[in-house]
């Protein structure tokens, strides 16, 4: 175990360094934006008022809420404490509701769709392209150029066609939402199975992307790893062939889940589209929302959100990895 | 050079995905010729024109007309007139009248139709039909007589004179005109989208802005990659951790929300197709330099580049004599799918409001978020997303195809 230590050390460091940077850009770069906001939602409230220190009155109180009075540095350092503790600040285009109220609210929808669309998604993948890699001949003929097409359909245009198909014209599951709009969430038998017949559309949409990139890749680490001296020489030494793909698909299955961890990023964004498709009510339709209406609290702080999301995501694969990875291991007891 | 473009032609899938791919080019260049016009003009009235024909019923009633006998044209009209209830009542009655059910055909107007005028007779009184029924049926009996009166329609004009209206033309249902005569015919392939727009014209000038899009992002990024790549990878030590560091970072933090963030803080206004563009080469550059430098490493040691350096080459010529030949076929591939990722990414920004301004260009993201915004996908009108959709699954698939073309013929192993 001592071993480890060194590894996921560097893991954790890595990962607050990360995770700092995330948070700076997150800070600066929506408040780069030309114009003023908070200049915009006062004169939405002030509409009607003559006066112009009544109104000056009105945007000195809004900038004193939002802390836009005071400077660049100390709104940073107050963003960061309230962070800390959850606190987002004030939503401009929902205002007085929360920031984190509304991502608390978004949060649970998007993770209980997305991580299991993408595992699933992976696992298939990995499945089909270690089968191509194997079988080759008819299977492997079909298979690429099908899978090529479904990675090369842009995220929500399987989420269009998925609705047109099943929702409109087949009518098997319903248009949009997260939940029939004629109830209020709780725990009850219908409003589970109604959660559940929403969630399917969605769900497949984002597995059958996610399949298409990962089975291109295990085909080809499969198909490298098949031609590898130890499989010619495995194979002189009579070993079981069952035994020799186990050997082969462990072996590249590693590049697979690094890959996992570098390209989750990637995925949740397609995957946020697809949410917006669906109208789901989940983090992508919460930044849909934010963009339309200039909220830049509420931007920043979903971005966020997804940042940790991803580097959290990515670095529990890396630790997993750790684990798998017999080279990892070995290193360490050098 | 020459040989290795033979080979790359040998591939099938390059091939393909080239075809593909130049057909497309081709398109969004000779379309324009054909088919001159401003792409953003709003040429209908009214959103979500069906695809076909349009002609002036203005002209064609002023168009010497010709008289044609088809028998079967008054059972179209009739069944262009029925509506779906009326079908389904016509079928009730005429299975409790007796007729066997295989002879009805709902789905065929005409034969129904047809069989309807053979079997209604208003005095037979079904089982079980109560009165109000029965005189249902002949009211339905009735309105389609009268759809066939056959009576001539009259046209007239306003006299500004005395305001009465003056008779200038009867026209009769067995009048035609020959499309060809009529002055004022537009075709539209594809209908109209939202704004009344032509959704050919705008998709195909679309097109060409998202492949500018995707050649400028993919340009940007595949240089910066490059050039870091190299940099990091030759050059070693402060600056290769340096390089490092900042890939490694941005590796992890997701392009997608660099993206969001960017875009969203330099604002609408300022958003144009050529700043979406550099914003999306910009952010999309690691994978790129994460490779070049792997690569330029297992180069850097070889002999050829040792004797390089022995013979006092500058650092520049090192780098493209000695280092750039060997990994060229690999930024080719990496500037390809930086194209094909572009042009996602531009669609996926447009898609949360975040795409080039509007009212300058139209990219083919644009427009799948404005059929969307119009619920063009719940009104049935496939026409203003649908050649959206499949037209960036053709441009991705292409470049993808011709990828893994060329990565087989890169990569041997990989080969068939």
């Amino acid at each position: 175990m001592k071993g480890y230590r060194k590894y996921f050390g560097k893991k954790i460091v890595w990962f607050l360094i990360t995770f700092a940077a995330a948070i700076l850009l997150n800070f600066i770069l929506p408040r780069l934006m030309p114009g003023d906001p908070v200049a915009a939602i006062t004169a939405k409230s002030a509409q009607g008022i003559s006066d112009a220190s009544a109104a000056q009155e009105i945007y000195n109180h809004y900038a004193e809420q939002f802390g836009t009075n005071e400077p660049m540095y100390v709104q940073f350092f107050t963003y960061c404490k309230n962070a800390a503790k959850g606190d987002f600040g004030l939503s401009f285009s929902q205002y007085p509701r929360k920031v984190s109220n509304i991502i608390g609210s978004a949060l649970p929808w998007t993770l209980a769709l997305q991580f299991p669309a993408i595992i699933v998604g992976w696992i298939i993948g990995n499945v089909l392209g270690a089968l191509a890699a194997y079988i080759r001949k008819g299977f492997d003929k079909v298979l690429m150029p099908v899978t090529l097409f479904f990675s090369s359909l842009p995220a929500f245009g399987l989420a269009v066609i998925l609705m047109i198909v099943f929702a409109i014209n087949l009518k098997v599951a319903p248009i949009s939402g997260g939940y029939g709009y004629d109830l209020i969430p709780q725990l009850s038998w219908k409003f589970v199975r109604s959660v559940f017949t929403h969630y399917q559309l969605p769900f497949w949409s984002i597995v059958l992307i996610s399949i298409g990139g990962q089975a291109i890749g295990m085909r080809s680490m499969s198909i490298y790893e098949l031609n590898a001296d130890y499989v010619k020489y495995s194979r002189f030494l009579g070993i079981k062939d069952r035994k020799i793909v186990g050997y082969v698909f462990r072996n590249a299955m590693l590049p697979q889940i690094t890959g996992l961890a570098l390209s989750i990023g990637t995925m949740v964004g397609g995957a946020l589209v697809s949410e917006v498709i669906f109208s789901y009510p989940g983090l992508g339709s919460t930044i849909l929302q934010a963009v339309s209406n200039s909220d830049y609290p509420l931007l920043s702080a979903t971005t966020l959100i997804i940042t940790i999301m991803v580097l959290l995501a990515s670095f529990i694969v890396d630790i997993i990895y750790g684990f798998i990875d017999p080279r990892v291991k070995a290193a360490q007891f050098d | 050079m020459k040989n290795t473009i033979r080979q790359v032609f040998h591939s099938p899938k390059f091939v393909v995905g080239f075809v593909i791919f130049a057909l497309m080019l081709l398109m969004v260049i000779i379309y324009p010729i054909i088919s001159p016009g401003d792409p953003l003009q709003m040429i209908s009235k009214g959103s979500f024109l069906k695809p076909g024909v349009y002609f002036s019923v203005y002209d064609s009633i002023n168009t010497n007309s010709k008289t044609i006998d088809l028998p079967e044209a008054n059972q179209k009209r009739l069944a262009n007139k029925l509506s779906d209830t009326d079908k389904v009542s016509m079928v009730q009655w005429l299975t409790a009248a007796g007729v066997p059910a295989e002879d009805i055909d709902m789905e065929d107007t005409t034969s129904l139709i047809k069989l309807w005028n053979e079997k209604y007779d208003p005095t037979v009184k079904p089982e079980g039909m109560t009165m109000a029924q029965r005189n249902f049926y002949k009211r339905l009996d009735k309105s389609l007589d009268n759809i066939l009166n056959e009576q001539p329609l009259v046209v007239s004009a306003q006299n500004q004179e005395t305001q009465t209206l003056d008779e200038i033309k009867r026209i009769s249902d067995t009048d035609y005109v020959n499309l060809k005569d009529v002055p004022n015919v537009k075709v539209l392939p594809l209908g109209t989208d939202n704004f009344g727009d032509d959704v050919l014209k705008k998709l195909v000038s679309a097109t060409k802005t998202s492949l500018l899009i995707g050649l400028i992002a993919g340009s940007i990024a595949t240089l910066i990659g490059l050039t870091l790549g190299l940099l990091a990878g030759y050059l070693g030590g402060f600056i290769d951790d340096f390089i490092m560091f900042i890939t490694n970072l941005f590796t992890v933090i997701p392009s997608f929300v660099l993206l969001i963030l960017i875009s969203y803080s330099i604002g609408q206004d300022k958003r144009g197709a050529s700043t979406v563009a550099i914003v999306i080469g910009i952010t999309s550059w690691v994978w790129t330099t994460r490779s070049v430098r792997s690569q330029v490493i297992s180069l850097r040691n070889r002999d050829h580049v040792n004797l390089s350096k022995l013979s006092g080459h500058s650092l520049t010529s090192i780098i493209i004599k000695d280092i750039l030949p060997y990994i060229a076929s690999y930024v080719v591939m990496a500037f390809i799918l930086q194209i094909s990722t572009a042009i996602l990414a531009e669609a996926s920004l447009s898609m949360i409001g975040l795409g080039p301004k509007t009212a300058d260009v139209s990219t083919l993201g644009l427009m799948m978020d404005w059929a969307m915004s119009y619920s063009a996908h719940l009104n049935g009108a496939w026409w203003a997303y649908f050649p959206v959709i499949l037209v960036i699954a053709l441009i991705s698939f292409s470049l993808n195809l011709m990828n893994t073309g060329l990565d087989q013929v890169f990569n041997p192993t990989l080969r068939d």
